[in-house]
């Protein structure tokens, strides 16, 4: 991995994922080292209904903070925010997330793409974002923004997804990036937090 | 919207321009929501420059009329969270059901959905003859088509599972009439509403209720609006009066909200 790429100060991390991601995120939780001084935000696409599934999960494998977004909550570091199903995540300026039920942005709500665009925006080059495995094209609009205001693309190894199109698609279409294999995913995001 | 083709100074220069020159306050909206709408707006479009685009906006009424449109979310649906439908149903309506006239205030109403919702529970309840839903909007066009009731058949069939998980004792396809790709709702429906322009921002009570549906509106406000709003409604809402906001709002955070007690986990306060 090129060292160059990897931001001096890591002030957000984001997460998106689709068809087979929740098999990665279920590997990286457990190995997540509870120092971490960021937040960890995570926009999958799924099913409304059963809002708490995912962050149980997720909660039982990691001694940090997991929590579905609230509307206008504070973003926090060491916590782990769960976008919520059928709501855009927005980012404000001041620190806080807004939801939004607008249109489907590649047929998905949340997509992952307006969540990577607004946190770009707000974290610039002291942001990372990692796209996870999934079937459809949500992810590369948003990390196009990410890359153009300095922030670090990282993206699974599309031979390591269980749905490698989505990963795919970003390998093609970002130019400056990195790719991890599912398995180096935890010890990459607990180095962050020591930089 | 790809990339960050509006800024977030132009973004401000277009809504004090919108406040001046139309009186439309949208300066205390979600920034980033609100931005997103802007970009996506003057991307579709194709403006060639952010001066003919605030230009535009500012001069022609014809084009404010759409960016009014576009810049607020009308994405709504019937029967949206069947549970909330559901408490609607067996405790909340049953409750008014007991005074001798019901007046309900549907605010940021959008295309309708939500009152029609409202008005096929009344009716199944047998309450509809005696209740008046005042449906509200800050957007005329969007009222327009809600007094139409008209609405795409490809959504009947989401809108129909909705409604039978929330309670639904008959057959969904009994309240409309399809002709070729639409469905228009039973005109006893929208015989009990009343449809009429508000701004949640500058209009101020104009009734009392028993019952306001504000859902997924608020969620484009920032907290200080948010809470003005809470107070509009305060004022337009009988003791023991029930306020219902969407899935993720909340009324907790408002200093008043002592006054108001939550319905089991259901997005429902009832004023105390």
């Amino acid at each position: 991995m090129e060292e160059t790429l990897i931001p001096k100060k890591c002030s957000a991390l984001v997460i998106g994922g689709s068809a087979g991601s929740l098999d990665v995120l279920l590997e990286i939780f457990p190995a997540l080292d509870k120092e971490i001084n960021f937040p960890i935000i995570i926009v999958t696409h799924r099913k409304p209904g059963n809002d708490s599934l995912l962050t149980d999960l997720l909660q039982n494998r990691t001694q940090l903070k997991v929590k579905e977004v609230e509307e206008k909550e504070k973003i926090l570091p060491g916590t782990v925010y769960i976008a919520p199903a059928d709501y855009h995540l927005l980012l404000e300026h001041n620190k806080t997330f807004s939801l939004d039920y607008s249109e489907k942005v590649n047929y998905s709500r949340p997509s992952i793409d307006v969540t990577f665009q607004s946190a770009a925006e707000i974290f610039a080059s002291e942001l990372i974002c990692i796209l996870l495995s999934g079937s459809n094209n949500d992810g590369v609009e948003g990390l196009k923004a990410v890359n153009n205001f300095g922030g670090l693309v990282v993206i699974q190894n599309p031979n390591t997804a269980i749905m490698p199109y989505m990963p795919q698609q970003a390998v093609i279409n970002i130019k400056k990036n990195v790719i991890l294999d599912a398995f180096y995913m935890a010890d990459f995001i607990n180095k962050l937090a020591k930089r | 919207m790809i990339g960050d083709v509006i800024d977030n100074e132009q973004v401000e220069t277009l809504l004090n321009d919108v406040l001046e020159a139309h009186g439309y306050d949208f300066l205390e909206y979600s920034h980033a929501s609100i931005k997103r709408r802007i970009s996506r707006l003057y991307a579709l479009d194709n403006f060639v420059s952010f001066a003919e685009f605030r230009y535009t906006v500012k001069t022609d009424k014809q084009y404010f009329k759409r960016f009014l449109e576009e810049i607020t979310v009308n994405v709504t649906e019937m029967f949206r969270d069947p549970s909330f439908y559901k408490a609607l149903r067996n405790e909340i309506l049953p409750t008014l059901g007991t005074y001798p006239f019901i007046r309900i205030w549907v605010a940021g109403c959008s295309t309708g959905e939500e009152a029609y919702s409202l008005a096929i529970v009344l009716k199944e309840l047998s309450l509809l003859n005696k209740s008046l839903i005042y449906a509200t909007d800050i957007n005329p066009s969007v009222l327009e088509k809600a007094k139409k009731g008209i609405f795409p058949l490809n959504y009947l069939k989401s809108y129909s599972e909705n409604y039978l998980q929330s309670g639904g004792l008959k057959d969904f396809s009994t309240y409309y009439s399809a002709n070729y790709s639409l469905a228009k709702f039973d005109e006893t429906l929208s015989g009990k509403m009343i449809f009429s322009t508000h701004n949640l921002v500058s209009d101020h009570s104009f009734n009392e209720f028993q019952l306001i549906l504000c859902r997924n509106v608020l969620i484009y406000f920032d907290k200080d609006l948010q809470h003005k709003v809470f107070q509009l409604f305060d004022n337009s809402l009988e003791q023991l009066g029930y306020l219902a906001l969407g899935s993720k709002e909340s009324l907790d955070f408002w200093p008043k909200a002592k006054q108001y007690k939550r319905i089991r986990t259901e997005k429902i306060w009832r004023k105390l």
